[in-house]
């Protein structure tokens, strides 16, 4: 028991600190994505239903393709396929190359995935907002960008909430693919840990207990978020179905 | 005094003429709802559209905002006519906002916003859109509450309300932005029968202090009550119109004897 406390000690010779690190590296990315992702997918959304034809149809190839391919190709394909095109590109201009931060280049890459989901989750909640509430501020005088703020998007997050909640909870665990570029988040941190150690079971287990406790705070965030998005929802009969 | 005299003189018909419609056309795909309607309300006018279902009341009444884009004819708010494209729509974004906010509508359905208190449905665009200062327009707001007597639900989100309560602050949301005139899209229709008398308590004494009104209904004798002016509309033409106590008293034509048969 006292060993197993050593090794998760904050300060070497435990390895507390690295893990605590990788997860403040993990965590900022999956904010990170998750915001990218909630501005693309809110774009994709009204562009989806509003736009022309050429953008939804450049939209519906995003959707499709990201959400076919699996993510941990899309993260080799992104990873390293956009530095090369970055690298090239400068170099062709004339500039040396450049090194992409691996926070930056993770928040773009899993952002993007994650774009094209909220994309279709946001799309959907918005559909289901009724008409009349968007009728009610055009028939008095609302500009469109105030109706989409103060009434549309208000009214869908208590639809959209529980598939944002979904998307989170992915964005904090697809931080773990990134470990397959070398990026030093939660995950990779760990496997260090433990190759060092040899000691497997007790970083992993601790790992694990890591992403439960964040999956617990996000769960209890998320529904007491919901909650208040809802907080104007015909009160519920019981037995009512 | 000088001032509003003058401009009296120069354009009396502006001064006078709260709403006009002039040869208003309006189809969905093949169907044609509106065959060429024209109509006009004077300020302090209640002008009441009657009609079996189908006949294009409400599409009218949707016209006159731009609810409903007009396949073609005129719509003059206070004098000013709505610029349109070719294609119908309004050219100007700023102006058919501005007369949006001049013209109150209150839906079938009431419409409130779910996810906002009836206080903050009534100060929504007062504040956010006009620009009035939240206090000035909370005063306003409590002021009408009261009037359509539901000054103790301002905090109550609109989904704990019964409908007739839904819709008298429906009305209220509508009067909080000092409309022009008002805009009822069958008021009471989506009420159960003993909420409807509340309903048209408020929209009576709203005519008594002259608001100027367009009012689709199919309460008639409400509508002969507070009518200034009576137009029956069948099949997308108005059939016939003319003061309450001759439509309703001694109709003309054979569809409109028939029509008020079969709704008596």
């Amino acid at each position: 028991m006292d060993s197993t406390l050593g090794l998760l000690a904050l300060s070497p010779p435990g390895w507390g600190g690295t893990l605590l690190i990788g997860l403040w590296a993990s965590i900022q990315i999956a904010v990170g994505a998750f915001g990218l992702g909630l501005l693309i997918g809110l774009g994709g959304a009204y562009g989806k239903i509003y736009g022309g034809p050429v953008l939804r149809d450049c939209l519906g190839v995003y959707t499709t393709v990201v959400r076919a391919l699996p993510e941990l190709i899309l993260i080799l394909l992104l990873y390293f396929g956009l530095t090369d095109m970055v690298n090239k590109l400068m170099l062709a201009l004339g500039y040396g190359r450049i090194q992409i931060s691996g926070v930056v280049a993770g928040v773009l890459v899993l952002g993007v995935v994650q774009g094209a989901y909220a994309t279709e989750i946001l799309r959907g909640a918005i559909l289901a907002v009724p008409p009349g509430q968007i009728e009610a501020a055009r028939a008095m005088g609302m500009p469109a960008g105030k109706i989409a703020r103060r009434i549309t998007i208000p009214t869908m997050l208590g639809l959209a909430l529980p598939g944002l909640s979904n998307l989170w909870l992915i964005a904090t665990k697809d931080t773990a693919l990134l470990a397959i570029v070398g990026f030093n988040e939660l995950t990779l941190a760990t496997r260090q840990a433990a190759g060092t150690t040899k000691a497997f079971f007790t970083f992993f287990i601790a790992a694990g207990v890591i992403y439960l406790a964040i999956s617990l705070l996000s769960t209890w965030g998320f529904a007491r978020l919901e909650a208040w998005a809802r907080r104007g929802d015909p009160p519920r009969v019981a037995g009512a179905r | 005094m000088n001032l509003a005299a003058k401009s009296e003189a120069k354009a009396p018909q502006r001064s006078h003429e709260a709403i006009r419609v002039e040869g208003l056309h309006k189809s969905f795909g093949a169907h044609e709802v509106l065959k060429g309607v024209s109509l006009s309300a004077r300020e302090g006018d209640v002008v009441t559209l009657i009609g079996g279902s189908g006949s294009g009341k409400s599409t009218l009444l949707r016209c006159v905002n731009f609810l409903e884009t007009p396949s073609s004819g005129r719509i003059v708010i206070g004098g000013e006519e709505v610029r349109c494209r070719p294609d119908g729509t309004p050219a100007d974004r700023r102006q058919i906002e501005r007369i949006r906010q001049s013209l109150g509508m209150v839906f079938q359905s009431f419409n409130l916003w779910t996810h906002k208190t009836v206080l903050e449905n009534l100060i929504e665009v007062p504040v956010h859109v006009l620009g009035l200062p939240k206090d000035e327009a909370v005063a306003r707001a409590r002021k009408l509450l009261a009037r359509v007597g539901l000054a103790e639900k301002e905090s109550a989100y609109p989904a704990f309300l019964s409908g007739g309560q839904q819709q008298r602050a429906a009305i209220a949301r509508a009067l909080c932005m000092e409309p022009r005139a008002m805009l009822f899209d069958e008021p009471t229709s989506a009420l159960d029968p003993e909420l409807v008398g509340e309903v048209l308590a408020v929209i009576r004494s709203l005519a008594d202090e002259g608001r100027t009104m367009l009012l689709v209904t199919h309460e008639m004798k409400f509508a002969r009550e507070v009518s200034d002016h009576v137009v029956y509309l069948y099949n997308g033409l108005i059939e016939e119109e003319g003061p309450p106590e001759r439509l309703f008293g001694d109709p003309q034509s054979a569809r409109l004897k028939q029509f008020l048969k079969s709704v008596s």
